[in-house]
Protein backbone atom coordinates (compact mmCIF):
# COMPACT_ATOMS: atom_id res chain seq x y z
CA UNK A 1 0.00 0.00 0.00
CA UNK A 2 2.80 2.37 0.92
CA UNK A 3 4.41 1.60 -2.42
CA UNK A 4 1.24 2.55 -4.24
CA UNK A 5 0.92 5.82 -2.34
CA UNK A 6 4.55 6.61 -2.94
CA UNK A 7 4.31 6.01 -6.67
CA UNK A 8 1.09 8.05 -6.81
CA UNK A 9 2.80 10.89 -5.00
CA UNK A 10 5.64 10.69 -7.47
CA UNK A 11 3.27 10.60 -10.43
CA UNK A 12 0.95 13.34 -9.18
CA UNK A 13 2.80 16.35 -10.67
CA UNK A 14 2.84 14.70 -14.10
CA UNK A 15 -0.81 13.63 -13.92
CA UNK A 16 -1.91 17.10 -12.80
CA UNK A 17 0.11 18.71 -15.58
CA UNK A 18 -1.61 16.33 -17.98
CA UNK A 19 -4.98 17.23 -16.47
CA UNK A 20 -4.20 20.90 -17.10
CA UNK A 21 -3.71 20.12 -20.81
CA UNK A 22 -6.97 18.19 -20.75
CA UNK A 23 -8.80 21.20 -19.34
CA UNK A 24 -7.22 23.57 -21.88
CA UNK A 25 -8.06 21.27 -24.79
CA UNK A 26 -11.62 20.80 -23.53
CA UNK A 27 -12.40 24.45 -22.92
CA UNK A 28 -10.55 25.63 -26.03
CA UNK A 29 -12.23 23.01 -28.22
CA UNK A 30 -15.65 23.81 -26.79
CA UNK A 31 -15.24 27.60 -27.11
CA UNK A 32 -14.02 27.51 -30.73
CA UNK A 33 -16.50 24.75 -31.50
CA UNK A 34 -19.37 26.88 -30.21
CA UNK A 35 -18.39 29.87 -32.33
CA UNK A 36 -17.93 27.77 -35.48
CA UNK A 37 -21.03 25.76 -34.62
CA UNK A 38 -23.12 28.92 -34.37
CA UNK A 39 -21.93 30.04 -37.82
CA UNK A 40 -22.72 26.58 -39.22
CA UNK A 41 -26.16 26.68 -37.60
CA UNK A 42 -26.84 30.08 -39.21
CA UNK A 43 -25.73 28.64 -42.57
CA UNK A 44 -28.05 25.67 -42.15
CA UNK A 45 -30.97 27.96 -41.29
CA UNK A 46 -30.26 30.26 -44.22
CA UNK A 47 -32.77 30.49 -47.07
CA UNK A 48 -29.82 30.25 -49.50
CA UNK A 49 -28.99 26.78 -50.79
CA UNK A 50 -25.44 27.94 -51.43
CA UNK A 51 -24.94 28.38 -47.68
CA UNK A 52 -27.10 25.49 -46.50
CA UNK A 53 -25.47 22.74 -48.49
CA UNK A 54 -21.78 23.18 -47.60
CA UNK A 55 -22.75 23.28 -43.92
CA UNK A 56 -24.83 20.18 -44.33
CA UNK A 57 -22.05 18.24 -46.06
CA UNK A 58 -19.52 19.37 -43.44
CA UNK A 59 -21.69 18.28 -40.52
CA UNK A 60 -22.45 14.96 -42.19
CA UNK A 61 -18.74 14.29 -42.84
CA UNK A 62 -17.60 15.16 -39.32
CA UNK A 63 -20.37 13.22 -37.64
CA UNK A 64 -19.87 10.28 -39.97
CA UNK A 65 -16.15 9.80 -39.36
CA UNK A 66 -14.23 8.86 -36.19
CA UNK A 67 -12.65 11.68 -34.23
CA UNK A 68 -9.45 9.60 -34.05
CA UNK A 69 -9.24 9.51 -37.84
CA UNK A 70 -9.87 13.27 -38.00
CA UNK A 71 -6.99 13.89 -35.60
CA UNK A 72 -4.68 11.64 -37.65
CA UNK A 73 -5.61 13.46 -40.84
CA UNK A 74 -4.69 16.80 -39.25
CA UNK A 75 -1.49 15.72 -37.47
CA UNK A 76 -0.09 13.03 -39.75
CA UNK A 77 -1.89 13.80 -43.01
CA UNK A 78 -1.58 17.55 -43.43
CA UNK A 79 2.26 17.56 -43.42
CA UNK A 80 2.09 15.71 -46.74
CA UNK A 81 0.18 18.71 -48.06
CA UNK A 82 2.92 20.96 -46.68
CA UNK A 83 1.07 21.99 -43.52
CA UNK A 84 2.99 20.93 -40.43
CA UNK A 85 1.33 21.62 -37.07
CA UNK A 86 2.51 20.89 -33.56
CA UNK A 87 0.56 18.33 -31.54
CA UNK A 88 -1.37 20.80 -29.37
CA UNK A 89 -2.55 23.09 -32.18
CA UNK A 90 -3.45 19.98 -34.19
CA UNK A 91 -5.53 18.64 -31.33
CA UNK A 92 -7.19 22.00 -30.70
CA UNK A 93 -8.12 22.36 -34.36
CA UNK A 94 -9.37 18.80 -34.49
CA UNK A 95 -11.54 19.12 -31.38
CA UNK A 96 -12.88 22.52 -32.48
CA UNK A 97 -13.84 21.30 -35.95
CA UNK A 98 -15.42 18.20 -34.43
CA UNK A 99 -17.37 20.07 -31.75
CA UNK A 100 -18.52 22.62 -34.32
CA UNK A 101 -20.44 19.93 -36.19
CA UNK A 102 -22.17 18.63 -33.07
CA UNK A 103 -22.93 22.02 -31.50
CA UNK A 104 -24.25 23.34 -34.82
CA UNK A 105 -26.92 20.64 -34.82
CA UNK A 106 -27.85 21.41 -31.22
CA UNK A 107 -27.98 25.18 -31.84
CA UNK A 108 -29.88 24.81 -35.11
CA UNK A 109 -32.54 22.74 -33.36
CA UNK A 110 -32.71 25.16 -30.44
CA UNK A 111 -33.03 28.25 -32.66
CA UNK A 112 -35.68 26.56 -34.82
CA UNK A 113 -37.64 25.60 -31.69
CA UNK A 114 -38.30 29.23 -30.73
CA UNK A 115 -41.82 30.30 -31.66
CA UNK A 116 -42.23 32.39 -34.82
CA UNK A 117 -44.19 34.88 -32.72
CA UNK A 118 -40.95 35.87 -30.98
CA UNK A 119 -39.44 36.94 -34.31
CA UNK A 120 -42.63 38.78 -35.22
CA UNK A 121 -42.88 40.55 -31.87
CA UNK A 122 -39.27 41.74 -32.26
CA UNK A 123 -39.82 42.85 -35.85
CA UNK A 124 -43.03 44.63 -34.86
CA UNK A 125 -41.11 46.99 -32.56
CA UNK A 126 -38.62 47.70 -35.34
CA UNK A 127 -35.76 45.36 -34.43
CA UNK A 128 -33.45 44.13 -37.20
CA UNK A 129 -32.95 40.40 -37.81
CA UNK A 130 -29.52 40.60 -36.13
CA UNK A 131 -30.93 42.41 -33.07
CA UNK A 132 -33.74 39.87 -32.90
CA UNK A 133 -31.28 36.97 -33.00
CA UNK A 134 -29.06 38.47 -30.31
CA UNK A 135 -31.67 39.90 -27.95
CA UNK A 136 -34.70 37.64 -28.37
CA UNK A 137 -33.88 34.32 -29.99
CA UNK A 138 -30.42 33.37 -28.69
CA UNK A 139 -31.15 33.87 -24.97
CA UNK A 140 -34.16 31.57 -25.30
CA UNK A 141 -32.39 29.11 -27.60
CA UNK A 142 -29.46 28.93 -25.18
CA UNK A 143 -31.81 27.68 -22.50
CA UNK A 144 -33.06 24.95 -24.82
CA UNK A 145 -29.55 24.04 -25.97
CA UNK A 146 -27.74 24.04 -22.60
CA UNK A 147 -28.43 20.44 -21.49
CA UNK A 148 -27.34 18.99 -24.84
CA UNK A 149 -24.32 21.30 -25.02
CA UNK A 150 -23.36 20.21 -21.52
CA UNK A 151 -23.48 16.56 -22.55
CA UNK A 152 -21.29 17.29 -25.57
CA UNK A 153 -18.84 19.11 -23.36
CA UNK A 154 -18.53 16.19 -20.95
CA UNK A 155 -18.00 13.85 -23.92
CA UNK A 156 -15.30 16.16 -25.20
CA UNK A 157 -13.46 16.10 -21.87
CA UNK A 158 -13.20 12.33 -22.16
CA UNK A 159 -12.50 12.37 -25.90
CA UNK A 160 -9.47 14.63 -25.40
CA UNK A 161 -7.70 11.42 -24.31
CA UNK A 162 -7.52 10.62 -28.04
CA UNK A 163 -4.96 13.42 -28.31
CA UNK A 164 -2.54 11.02 -26.61
CA UNK A 165 -2.23 9.30 -30.01
CA UNK A 166 -0.83 12.47 -31.60
CA UNK A 167 1.78 13.14 -28.93
CA UNK A 168 -0.14 15.68 -26.83
CA UNK A 169 1.06 15.36 -23.21
CA UNK A 170 -2.43 15.39 -21.77
CA UNK A 171 -3.70 13.33 -18.84
CA UNK A 172 -3.95 9.92 -20.51
CA UNK A 173 -0.61 10.36 -22.29
CA UNK A 174 1.04 11.16 -18.95
CA UNK A 175 -0.41 8.01 -17.43
CA UNK A 176 0.96 6.02 -20.40
CA UNK A 177 4.41 7.56 -20.00
CA UNK A 178 4.49 6.82 -16.28
CA UNK A 179 3.41 3.20 -16.69
CA UNK A 180 6.08 2.71 -19.34
CA UNK A 181 8.63 3.68 -16.69
CA UNK A 182 7.18 2.15 -13.53
CA UNK A 183 4.93 -0.70 -14.73
CA UNK A 184 2.28 0.58 -12.27
CA UNK A 185 -0.32 -0.01 -14.97
CA UNK A 186 -3.40 -0.56 -12.84
CA UNK A 187 -2.73 2.25 -10.36
CA UNK A 188 -1.82 4.87 -12.93
CA UNK A 189 -4.76 4.24 -15.26
CA UNK A 190 -7.11 4.18 -12.27
CA UNK A 191 -5.65 7.48 -11.10
CA UNK A 192 -6.11 8.94 -14.58
CA UNK A 193 -9.70 7.67 -14.67
CA UNK A 194 -10.35 9.24 -11.28
CA UNK A 195 -9.05 12.58 -12.53
CA UNK A 196 -11.28 12.43 -15.65
CA UNK A 197 -14.17 11.66 -13.36
CA UNK A 198 -13.45 14.65 -11.15
CA UNK A 199 -13.09 16.93 -14.19
CA UNK A 200 -16.32 15.85 -15.87
CA UNK A 201 -18.26 15.96 -12.59
CA UNK A 202 -17.02 19.46 -11.88
CA UNK A 203 -17.99 20.52 -15.40
CA UNK A 204 -21.47 18.97 -15.11
CA UNK A 205 -21.95 20.81 -11.88
CA UNK A 206 -21.00 24.07 -13.59
CA UNK A 207 -23.42 23.23 -16.38
CA UNK A 208 -26.27 22.69 -13.90
CA UNK A 209 -25.54 26.05 -12.32
CA UNK A 210 -25.77 27.69 -15.74
CA UNK A 211 -29.00 25.86 -16.54
CA UNK A 212 -30.53 27.01 -13.30
CA UNK A 213 -29.51 30.58 -14.09
CA UNK A 214 -30.83 30.41 -17.64
CA UNK A 215 -34.21 29.02 -16.59
CA UNK A 216 -34.82 31.23 -13.57
CA UNK A 217 -37.53 33.20 -15.37
CA UNK A 218 -39.52 30.04 -16.05
CA UNK A 219 -40.04 29.39 -12.38
CA UNK A 220 -43.13 31.12 -11.11
CA UNK B 1 -53.80 63.70 -45.03
CA UNK B 2 -54.92 60.29 -43.84
CA UNK B 3 -52.70 58.35 -41.43
CA UNK B 4 -52.90 55.00 -43.21
CA UNK B 5 -53.47 54.56 -46.90
CA UNK B 6 -53.34 51.07 -48.36
CA UNK B 7 -54.02 50.72 -52.06
CA UNK B 8 -54.75 47.56 -54.02
CA UNK B 9 -53.29 45.30 -51.34
CA UNK B 10 -53.00 41.76 -52.66
CA UNK B 11 -51.75 38.65 -50.90
CA UNK B 12 -51.63 35.08 -52.14
CA UNK B 13 -50.65 31.96 -50.23
CA UNK B 14 -49.76 29.60 -53.07
CA UNK B 15 -52.83 29.41 -55.30
CA UNK B 16 -55.19 30.93 -52.74
CA UNK B 17 -55.89 34.63 -52.97
CA UNK B 18 -56.23 35.78 -49.35
CA UNK B 19 -56.43 39.48 -50.05
CA UNK B 20 -57.85 40.66 -53.34
CA UNK B 21 -56.90 44.26 -54.00
CA UNK B 22 -58.04 45.88 -50.79
CA UNK B 23 -58.09 49.68 -50.43
CA UNK B 24 -58.10 51.06 -46.92
CA UNK B 25 -57.80 54.60 -45.65
CA UNK B 26 -57.69 55.44 -41.95
CA UNK B 27 -57.74 59.03 -40.72
CA UNK B 28 -55.64 60.33 -37.88
CA UNK B 29 -57.42 59.61 -34.61
CA UNK B 30 -59.87 57.22 -36.20
CA UNK B 31 -60.70 53.85 -34.61
CA UNK B 32 -61.54 51.19 -37.17
CA UNK B 33 -62.86 47.73 -36.32
CA UNK B 34 -62.43 44.98 -38.89
CA UNK B 35 -64.85 42.06 -38.64
CA UNK B 36 -65.63 39.06 -40.78
CA UNK B 37 -65.66 35.26 -40.83
CA UNK B 38 -62.40 33.38 -40.34
CA UNK B 39 -60.44 33.16 -43.57
CA UNK B 40 -61.86 36.47 -44.78
CA UNK B 41 -58.37 38.03 -44.88
CA UNK B 42 -58.81 40.46 -41.99
CA UNK B 43 -55.80 39.26 -40.02
CA UNK B 44 -53.70 39.15 -43.20
CA UNK B 45 -54.71 42.75 -43.93
CA UNK B 46 -53.60 43.80 -40.46
CA UNK B 47 -50.31 41.89 -40.68
CA UNK B 48 -49.59 43.49 -44.04
CA UNK B 49 -49.98 46.93 -42.48
CA UNK B 50 -46.99 46.06 -40.27
CA UNK B 51 -45.12 44.19 -43.02
CA UNK B 52 -45.34 40.94 -41.06
CA UNK B 53 -46.48 39.46 -44.37
CA UNK B 54 -44.97 40.28 -47.73
CA UNK B 55 -47.55 41.87 -50.03
CA UNK B 56 -47.85 40.50 -53.57
CA UNK B 57 -49.12 43.81 -54.87
CA UNK B 58 -50.36 47.26 -53.92
CA UNK B 59 -48.78 49.74 -51.55
CA UNK B 60 -48.95 50.76 -47.90
CA UNK B 61 -48.41 54.26 -46.65
CA UNK B 62 -48.28 55.16 -42.96
CA UNK B 63 -47.63 58.83 -42.28
CA UNK B 64 -44.83 59.73 -44.66
CA UNK B 65 -43.47 56.19 -45.09
CA UNK B 66 -44.41 54.10 -48.10
CA UNK B 67 -43.77 50.41 -48.72
CA UNK B 68 -44.38 49.12 -52.24
CA UNK B 69 -45.93 45.69 -52.66
CA UNK B 70 -44.39 44.98 -56.05
CA UNK B 71 -40.83 45.27 -54.71
CA UNK B 72 -39.34 42.67 -52.36
CA UNK B 73 -39.31 43.84 -48.73
CA UNK B 74 -35.59 43.00 -48.62
CA UNK B 75 -35.03 45.88 -51.09
CA UNK B 76 -36.82 48.42 -48.87
CA UNK B 77 -35.58 47.38 -45.42
CA UNK B 78 -35.17 50.94 -44.17
CA UNK B 79 -38.77 51.82 -45.04
CA UNK B 80 -40.08 48.61 -43.48
CA UNK B 81 -38.22 49.25 -40.22
CA UNK B 82 -39.26 52.89 -40.13
CA UNK B 83 -42.87 51.90 -40.73
CA UNK B 84 -42.78 49.35 -37.93
CA UNK B 85 -41.45 51.95 -35.50
CA UNK B 86 -44.50 54.07 -36.22
CA UNK B 87 -46.95 51.17 -36.06
CA UNK B 88 -47.50 49.18 -32.87
CA UNK B 89 -48.80 45.65 -33.19
CA UNK B 90 -50.65 43.64 -30.53
CA UNK B 91 -50.81 39.91 -31.21
CA UNK B 92 -53.58 37.47 -30.44
CA UNK B 93 -51.10 35.31 -28.49
CA UNK B 94 -49.29 38.25 -26.79
CA UNK B 95 -45.80 37.07 -27.84
CA UNK B 96 -44.14 38.66 -24.84
CA UNK B 97 -40.42 37.98 -24.44
CA UNK B 98 -40.48 35.24 -21.79
CA UNK B 99 -36.91 35.87 -20.65
CA UNK B 100 -37.56 39.51 -19.80
CA UNK B 101 -39.62 41.07 -17.01
CA UNK B 102 -42.68 43.17 -17.82
CA UNK B 103 -40.48 46.26 -17.61
CA UNK B 104 -37.79 44.54 -19.71
CA UNK B 105 -40.38 43.79 -22.39
CA UNK B 106 -41.52 47.38 -22.43
CA UNK B 107 -38.05 48.95 -22.53
CA UNK B 108 -36.65 46.59 -25.19
CA UNK B 109 -37.84 48.62 -28.19
CA UNK B 110 -36.90 52.08 -26.88
CA UNK B 111 -33.42 50.91 -25.79
CA UNK B 112 -32.50 48.61 -28.68
CA UNK B 113 -34.31 50.27 -31.58
CA UNK B 114 -34.58 53.93 -30.60
CA UNK B 115 -31.33 54.09 -28.64
CA UNK B 116 -32.89 55.63 -25.53
CA UNK B 117 -30.87 55.50 -22.34
CA UNK B 118 -31.91 52.72 -19.98
CA UNK B 119 -32.90 55.17 -17.23
CA UNK B 120 -35.11 57.17 -19.58
CA UNK B 121 -36.64 54.01 -21.06
CA UNK B 122 -37.38 52.59 -17.63
CA UNK B 123 -39.06 55.76 -16.48
CA UNK B 124 -41.25 55.79 -19.58
CA UNK B 125 -41.71 52.05 -19.27
CA UNK B 126 -43.11 52.43 -15.77
CA UNK B 127 -45.43 55.12 -17.08
CA UNK B 128 -46.90 52.90 -19.79
CA UNK B 129 -47.20 49.99 -17.36
CA UNK B 130 -49.13 52.31 -15.08
CA UNK B 131 -51.36 53.22 -18.02
CA UNK B 132 -52.36 49.57 -18.44
CA UNK B 133 -52.77 49.17 -14.67
CA UNK B 134 -49.70 46.99 -14.09
CA UNK B 135 -47.23 49.30 -12.35
CA UNK B 136 -46.77 46.80 -9.53
CA UNK B 137 -45.94 43.98 -11.97
CA UNK B 138 -42.90 45.72 -13.50
CA UNK B 139 -40.49 43.09 -12.20
CA UNK B 140 -42.68 40.06 -12.92
CA UNK B 141 -41.81 37.60 -15.69
CA UNK B 142 -44.56 36.83 -18.23
CA UNK B 143 -44.89 33.24 -16.96
CA UNK B 144 -46.16 34.55 -13.63
CA UNK B 145 -48.81 36.82 -15.21
CA UNK B 146 -52.37 35.94 -16.21
CA UNK B 147 -53.34 36.05 -19.90
CA UNK B 148 -55.09 39.38 -19.43
CA UNK B 149 -52.06 40.85 -17.68
CA UNK B 150 -49.74 39.52 -20.39
CA UNK B 151 -51.86 41.12 -23.09
CA UNK B 152 -51.85 44.42 -21.20
CA UNK B 153 -48.04 44.26 -20.98
CA UNK B 154 -48.02 43.57 -24.72
CA UNK B 155 -50.10 46.70 -25.27
CA UNK B 156 -47.69 48.65 -23.05
CA UNK B 157 -44.78 47.29 -25.11
CA UNK B 158 -46.39 48.67 -28.26
CA UNK B 159 -47.21 52.00 -26.56
CA UNK B 160 -43.63 52.41 -25.33
CA UNK B 161 -42.51 52.97 -28.92
CA UNK B 162 -44.89 55.95 -29.07
CA UNK B 163 -46.42 54.73 -32.33
CA UNK B 164 -48.70 56.80 -34.56
CA UNK B 165 -50.88 53.77 -35.20
CA UNK B 166 -51.87 50.76 -33.09
CA UNK B 167 -52.93 47.50 -34.71
CA UNK B 168 -54.75 44.85 -32.68
CA UNK B 169 -55.09 41.31 -34.01
CA UNK B 170 -57.99 39.67 -32.13
CA UNK B 171 -56.50 40.88 -28.85
CA UNK B 172 -58.94 38.98 -26.64
CA UNK B 173 -59.44 35.75 -28.61
CA UNK B 174 -56.83 33.79 -26.64
CA UNK B 175 -58.16 34.93 -23.25
CA UNK B 176 -60.43 33.22 -20.75
CA UNK B 177 -63.81 34.98 -20.80
CA UNK B 178 -63.37 36.55 -17.37
CA UNK B 179 -60.11 38.22 -18.50
CA UNK B 180 -61.49 39.81 -21.68
CA UNK B 181 -62.94 42.84 -19.89
CA UNK B 182 -59.67 44.17 -18.47
CA UNK B 183 -58.01 44.15 -21.91
CA UNK B 184 -60.99 45.75 -23.65
CA UNK B 185 -61.02 48.43 -20.95
CA UNK B 186 -57.42 49.36 -21.78
CA UNK B 187 -58.21 49.52 -25.51
CA UNK B 188 -61.30 51.60 -24.77
CA UNK B 189 -59.11 54.04 -22.83
CA UNK B 190 -56.76 54.36 -25.82
CA UNK B 191 -59.71 54.95 -28.16
CA UNK B 192 -60.90 57.73 -25.88
CA UNK B 193 -57.54 59.45 -26.45
CA UNK B 194 -58.25 59.43 -30.18
CA UNK B 195 -55.33 57.29 -31.13
CA UNK B 196 -55.35 55.88 -34.62
CA UNK B 197 -56.22 52.22 -34.26
CA UNK B 198 -57.24 49.28 -36.41
CA UNK B 199 -58.75 46.42 -34.43
CA UNK B 200 -59.56 42.99 -35.81
CA UNK B 201 -62.10 41.59 -33.39
CA UNK B 202 -64.92 39.14 -32.78
CA UNK B 203 -66.32 41.27 -29.96
CA UNK B 204 -69.23 42.91 -31.78
CA UNK B 205 -70.59 44.85 -28.80
CA UNK B 206 -67.12 46.25 -28.22
CA UNK B 207 -66.70 47.16 -31.90
CA UNK B 208 -70.07 48.92 -31.92
CA UNK B 209 -69.09 50.87 -28.82
CA UNK B 210 -65.55 51.84 -29.52
CA UNK B 211 -65.09 52.01 -33.27
CA UNK B 212 -65.76 55.07 -35.38
CA UNK B 213 -66.02 52.87 -38.43
CA UNK B 214 -66.59 49.17 -39.01
CA UNK B 215 -65.28 47.21 -41.97
CA UNK B 216 -66.80 43.87 -42.89
CA UNK B 217 -64.55 41.56 -44.91
CA UNK B 218 -65.29 38.34 -46.71
CA UNK B 219 -63.33 36.37 -49.32
CA UNK B 220 -60.36 38.75 -49.22
CA UNK B 221 -62.42 41.85 -49.99
CA UNK B 222 -64.12 44.63 -48.10
CA UNK B 223 -67.84 43.94 -48.48
CA UNK B 224 -69.26 46.84 -46.51
CA UNK B 225 -68.06 49.60 -44.26
CA UNK B 226 -69.56 52.51 -42.42
CA UNK B 227 -70.01 54.31 -39.11
CA UNK B 228 -70.28 51.73 -36.33
CA UNK B 229 -73.78 52.21 -35.00
CA UNK B 230 -75.68 52.41 -38.33
CA UNK B 231 -73.53 49.54 -39.57
CA UNK B 232 -74.69 47.19 -36.84
CA UNK B 233 -78.27 48.48 -36.63
CA UNK B 234 -78.94 48.54 -40.32
CA UNK B 235 -76.42 46.65 -42.47
CA UNK B 236 -76.96 47.15 -46.20
CA UNK B 237 -75.29 44.12 -47.77
CA UNK B 238 -76.89 40.70 -47.64
CA UNK B 239 -73.62 39.03 -46.71
CA UNK B 240 -73.15 41.39 -43.79
CA UNK B 241 -76.69 40.74 -42.62
CA UNK B 242 -76.14 36.99 -42.80
CA UNK B 243 -72.87 37.22 -40.88
CA UNK B 244 -74.35 39.36 -38.10
CA UNK B 245 -77.47 37.20 -37.90
CA UNK B 246 -75.34 34.07 -37.52
CA UNK B 247 -73.40 35.70 -34.69
CA UNK B 248 -76.59 36.72 -32.91
CA UNK B 249 -78.05 33.25 -33.33
CA UNK B 250 -74.84 31.73 -31.95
Amino acid sequence: MDGVLASLAQAAPFLLKGAAYTVVLSIGGMACGLVLGFLLALMRLSPLKLLRWPARVYVSFIRGTPLLVQLFIIYYGLPQAGIRLDPIPSALIGFSLNMAAYTSEILRGAIASIDRGQWEASYSIGMTPAQTMRRTILPQAARVALPALGNSFVSLVKDTSLAATIQVPELFRQAQLITARTYEVFTMYLAAAALYWVLSTALSWGQHRMEARATRHVRV
Amino acid sequence: MSMIEATGLTKRFGETVVLDGVDLTVDKGEVVAVIGPSGSGKTTLLRLLNCLETPDGGSIRVGAITVEGDRPLSRQKAAVRALRQHVGFVFQTFNLFPHRTALGNVTEGPVVVKGSSRAEAEQKGRDVLTRVGLAEKADAYPASLSGGQQQRVAIARALAMEPDVLLFDEPTSALDPELVGEVLAVIRGLAAEHRTMVIVTHEMAFARDVADRVIFMEGGRIVEQGPAKPFFDNPQEQRTQRFLARLRAG
